[in-house]
């Protein structure tokens, strides 16, 4: 990028707790000017209160299942009692008869799940509709809406589906089996990104198993072995985690005249609304897609699915809005979650530490849909030239998987970072001073020195020195997770000419609190504080923003907040420039005055300004321009920034040697994100990750049932969260890491910081009883079967 | 004597109740936040459904609907409860509070304030609930420790994981309340 249209600019680089130096970048045209660090800055870096607190604290906030439209009906989705079973008829007669329904629709299109390439062969319906395989215990067949919920409930009873029930496998290793029944008949597309095997149709699949990918592949590995003087190998196994977000997937759809309004509790509006422009053919600018608070995602959130289409189908046969909120049951069997995974790692490396090899052999299952793949992980965190992975998704009869908080990542850390901490003993070294040796990054190694302090790392023991009942340890794992950005990714700002400043996007605040963070940046560049700005965001109706997951929404959507605030700040100061008797370049503004640079006294207040404009208000508009220094790698709407995000986290865990049960005591976590704009905030997020990655490592278990392919704990009760009981003392620190690559230079944080949690957990765990956990979840019965006795005093 | 004539007019209570209600709606009424409202319910409705719905106080959540997750506490008689648990129409005289009762007018209660200045709020969705026990908390304990906060929220569920930043506020507004 260096036509004559780009100019040359420098930015503060480097990481504040090292040195702050500078880098010279060539920025496009209509770029705000480069942004000091945040020590001079007034809002920017400052923990600013999140904007809709008061709003939660009180009840005050519209959540999705909040909402409530005149004439609304609720409606209820029919499941499958059968894990795998061929519709032959349905009669929804008596269901359409019932007092109080509206509207009954019959599930023709499961989105989520993977699509077989050839059609299903199944026989039509007499009305000539192919109706697909229910292919597990829960899996939405039809849907009903009615005046109350109880009517719905009645009606949904009686619909008549007569099942052929088929044979059904819901256990990974028994799914690989060539004579399991087979869940899928002919190839399939991939659908949705559960976590890494590529969703192509040049993937090979035999019965059950599809692949192999060999992503990532490079080097010869058979060379880098032979050249290994020490080498180590384990296998590893991952649980499916669910999202479990405390507002259960929602929808209300309300099909009019005018179009469609879809109020939705969802991570991306405007990748919906087009969506559903699609589906049910209506030009984008007919369907408008709204949510206001967000009750939790973590990646479950991102699409229309079948709950959405169905709740539609039901608007407009009914000709009344309709709701559909997932009860529990539902969210745990037929939201999405992350796929179980096997691995078997062999890493090779030479006397001082270089890696001379990594293999990975790696199937997982992400039940009826593709991308149980971890091998991202263990390909990009560590040097090494000679990589090898062989990866294979699995089918069985459950819910199709999705993306979860760090998709690949988190289970591919949890095999990666234990190899690595084996090897730093097999060759003598501090885990510390190994990665030193093979991590090129220096903001890792910065994280891993802060964090080394505030663990106390010097005091860690040699693995298993402990004695007594409970044994105490310590363990560091590392994060690695790619800066995403969304390119089409925009907003507007806008000035009234009574002073007030507005910001419009369609991106939405899913309790990360993006609001509070685009005020500040809007604030800081119009010289107002961030409570004068107001956010209308969560709205089709306004530029389409970014989705919000990919850790990308802060990365996405915060420069061109802030490059359209600097075209606003442009025209005010060419508005109020002849009323001061200079030329615009020589005011500026701050402290809600615009104000002759060179003498300070001389100025108007910014409402004064605003009463100079010509019309009632003004607006710039502003979209995601191209990181500064290129990114590594662009697709669609999406890139890839040339630095990637991480962390480190240390553990400190108590092991109750009698009972097996593992306490986390302390986690610290150093984390970065680029510029930090809200720390308090990003502190919470990262305590967020810790306690998902902490709950992952020792509780979560989706358990399926082999003899009846049910879920046996879709709820909350049996299927255990940490709480706080469970919560440690966690000690967050945010690096401030200045690259110079946008108009704020900031990125994102969620994903990042619960990839390192469970491999940090079981490191320490290793080091308190000197025996590696490779399972999760670590459950007590795990660490006695390790330590030798078995459970129940055996 | 007396004995007998109290089983007797029990008795006669027992004849003159009818002998089911339901399944259609019933008429209830509750007093909450101070003020007694009226509505129509079928029997098997839980308080949370009847203060969400006929009552249209949407503060208090519903996250598993069967006492998982406490995202539903409301205070009974200033008792901290999961709503989803009760019977609308066992509530009775008992007095209902809910999240919007707990301010008075635009001043926050205490653990309000510090929820807000601590961050203790992330997506917000089991906010109210955690609210509600740490208000209970500190009015029955003004000098709660790190533990008691725990124990009090102990049967809560969050999954944007704000823990840390509940017990900083709890502790907080605990201290701000008695100064």
């Amino acid at each position: 990028m260096s036509d004559a249209t780009t100019q040359q600019e420098k930015f503060p680089f480097g990481i504040a707790s090292v040195s702050i130096g500078e880098i010279e970048r060539r920025v496009p045209p209509g770029e705000a000017p480069p942004l000091p660090p945040n020590n001079r800055l007034a809002f920017i870096g400052k923990s600013v209160p999140r904007f809709d607190a008061r709003a939660k604290v009180t009840g005050a906030s519209r959540f999705t299942v909040d909402v409530k439209l005149p004439g609304m009906l609720h409606g209820r989705l029919l499941r499958s009692p059968h894990p795998n079973a061929r519709i032959v008829s349905i009669d929804t007669s008596a269901a359409e008869r019932h007092p109080g329904v509206r509207a009954v629709h019959v599930v023709t299109d499961i989105v989520g799940r993977a699509v077989e390439q050839v059609p299903e062969t199944d026989p039509p319906q007499p009305n000539g509709v192919r109706l697909p395989r229910a292919l597990y215990a829960g899996a939405p067949i039809a849907a009903v809406a009615a005046v109350t919920p109880d009517a719905a409930a009645a009606a949904l009873a009686l619909i008549k589906v007569e099942y052929e029930v088929l044979p059904f496998v819901v256990d990974l290793e028994e799914a690989r089996d060539p004579n399991a029944p087979v869940v899928f008949r002919s190839a399939v597309a991939g659908s949705g990104f559960a976590g890494g095997v590529a969703a192509g149709a040049e993937v090979a699949q035999q019965g059950n198993v599809r692949g192999p990918s060999r992503i990532g592949t490079r080097g010869d590995v058979t060379k880098g072995f032979a050249e290994a003087e020490v080498t180590v190998e384990g296998e590893y196994r991952t649980q499916v985690q669910t999202h479990c977000c405390m507002e259960t997937h929602a929808a209300v759809a309300d099909w009019h005249a005018d179009g469609l309004t879809v109020y939705l509790s969802t991570q991306f509006t405007a990748g919906v609304r087009n969506e559903l422009a699609a589906a049910f053919g209506l030009p984008r600018n007919r369907v408008r897609v709204l949510v206001d608070a967000m009750g939790g995602g973590f990646g479950s959130k991102s699409g229309a699915g079948t709950y959405v289409r169905a709740a539609i189908a039901l608007s407009r046969a009914a000709g009344a809005p309709v709701r559909v909120v997932h009860d529990r049951h539902e969210e745990q069997v037929d939201s999405g979650n992350r796929p179980a995974t096997f691995q078997r790692l062999k890493i090779g490396a030479h006397r001082d530490g270089r890696l001379s090899a990594i293999s990975l052999y790696t199937y997982g299952t992400a039940g009826t849909a593709t991308g149980a793949g971890v091998g991202n992980f263990a390909q990009a965190t560590y040097e090494c030239s000679n990589f090898d992975s062989e990866q294979y998704d699995v089918f069985i009869n459950a819910g199709p998987a999705c993306a979860m908080r760090g998709p690949g990542n988190t289970p591919g850390a949890f095999a990666l970072e234990q190899a690595v901490d084996e090897l730093a003993e097999k060759l003598n070294l501090d885990p510390l001073a190994l990665r030193d040796r093979i991590d090129a990054s220096p903001v890792r190694r910065e994280e891993r020195r802060i964090g080394a302090e505030r663990i106390g790392w010097s005091r860690r023991h040699t693995p298993g020195a402990d004695t007594g009942t409970i044994r105490r340890g310590i363990g560091v794992a590392q994060s690695l997770w790619g800066a995403n950005v969304q390119t089409n990714a925009s907003c507007e700002v806008r000035l009234m000419r009574d002073g007030s400043v507005e910001l419009r996007s369609s991106v939405q605040d899913i309790g990360t609190g993006i609001r509070t963070v685009l005020a500040q940046v809007v604030a800081e560049e119009l010289g107002l504080t961030p409570q004068a700005i107001t956010l209308r965001i969560g709205d089709t109706d306004f530029p389409a923003g970014p989705p919000s997951y990919g850790s990308r929404t802060t990365a996405s959507i915060t420069p061109p907040a802030r490059n359209a605030a600097y075209k606003i700040k442009q025209k005010l100061l060419e508005v109020a420039a002849p009323k001061l008797g200079v030329a615009a370049g020589a005011l500026d503004l701050r402290d809600g005055r615009v104000f002759v640079r060179a003498e300070p006294a001389r100025g108007l207040s910014f409402r004064e300004a605003a009463a100079l404009l010509r019309t009632d208000a003004i607006s710039a508009f502003a979209s995601r321009s191209d990181d500064y220094g290129g990114f590594r790698r662009a697709m669609g709407d999406a890139a890839l920034a040339q630095n990637d995000l991480g962390g480190v986290q240390f553990a400190q865990v108590a092991v109750d040697t009698e009972t097996g049960i593992i306490r986390v005591e302390r986690v610290v976590a150093v984390q970065d994100c680029g510029r930090p704009i809200n720390p308090e905030q990003i502190e919470s997020q990262v305590q967020g990750g810790v306690l998902m990655g902490l709950s992952y490592a020792l509780y979560e278990d989706r358990i399926l049932d082999r003899p009846t392919g049910h879920v046996l704990n879709a709820d909350l009760e049996h299927y255990k969260i940490a709480g706080p009981r469970e919560t440690p003392e966690i000690d967050v620190v945010v690096l401030e890491n200045y690259q110079g690559e946008s108009a704020t230079d900031a990125y994102g944080i969620a994903e990042p910081a619960n990839i390192a949690t469970a491999p940090a957990i079981a490191n320490a765990v290793y080091n308190a009883i000197g025996v590696r956990l490779r399972q999760l979840p670590m459950t007590p019965a795990a660490v006695l079967a390790a330590l030798g006795r078995a459970p129940y005093g055996g | 004597m007396l004995a007998t004539s109290l089983a007797a007019s029990a008795a006669v209570a027992e004849e003159n109740a009818p002998l089911s209600i339901g399944p259609g709606a019933v008429a209830i009424s509750l007093r909450v936040n101070g003020v007694v409202r009226t509505a129509e319910v079928p029997p098997h409705t839980t308080l949370a459904e009847a203060l969400r719905g006929s009552l249209n106080l949407t503060g208090t959540k519903i996250g598993c609907d069967r006492g998982a997750c406490s995202a539903c506490t409301v205070w009974l008689d200033d008792i901290p409860v999961a709503s989803c648990m009760v019977l609308a129409i066992d509530i009775g005289d008992r007095a209902v509070t809910t999240i919007e009762g707990l301010s008075r007018g635009d001043t926050l209660h205490p653990v309000q304030t510090a929820f807000i200045a601590h961050d203790a709020v992330q997506c917000g969705f089991c906010t109210p609930g955690m609210v509600m026990s740490c208000a209970a908390l500190i009015a029955r304990n003004p000098n709660p420790s790190l533990d008691d906060v725990k124990t009090a929220i102990s049967g809560h569920l969050c999954r944007c994981g704000t823990y840390p930043h509940v017990f900083a506020a709890t502790l907080a507004a605990a201290k701000a309340a008695k100064s």
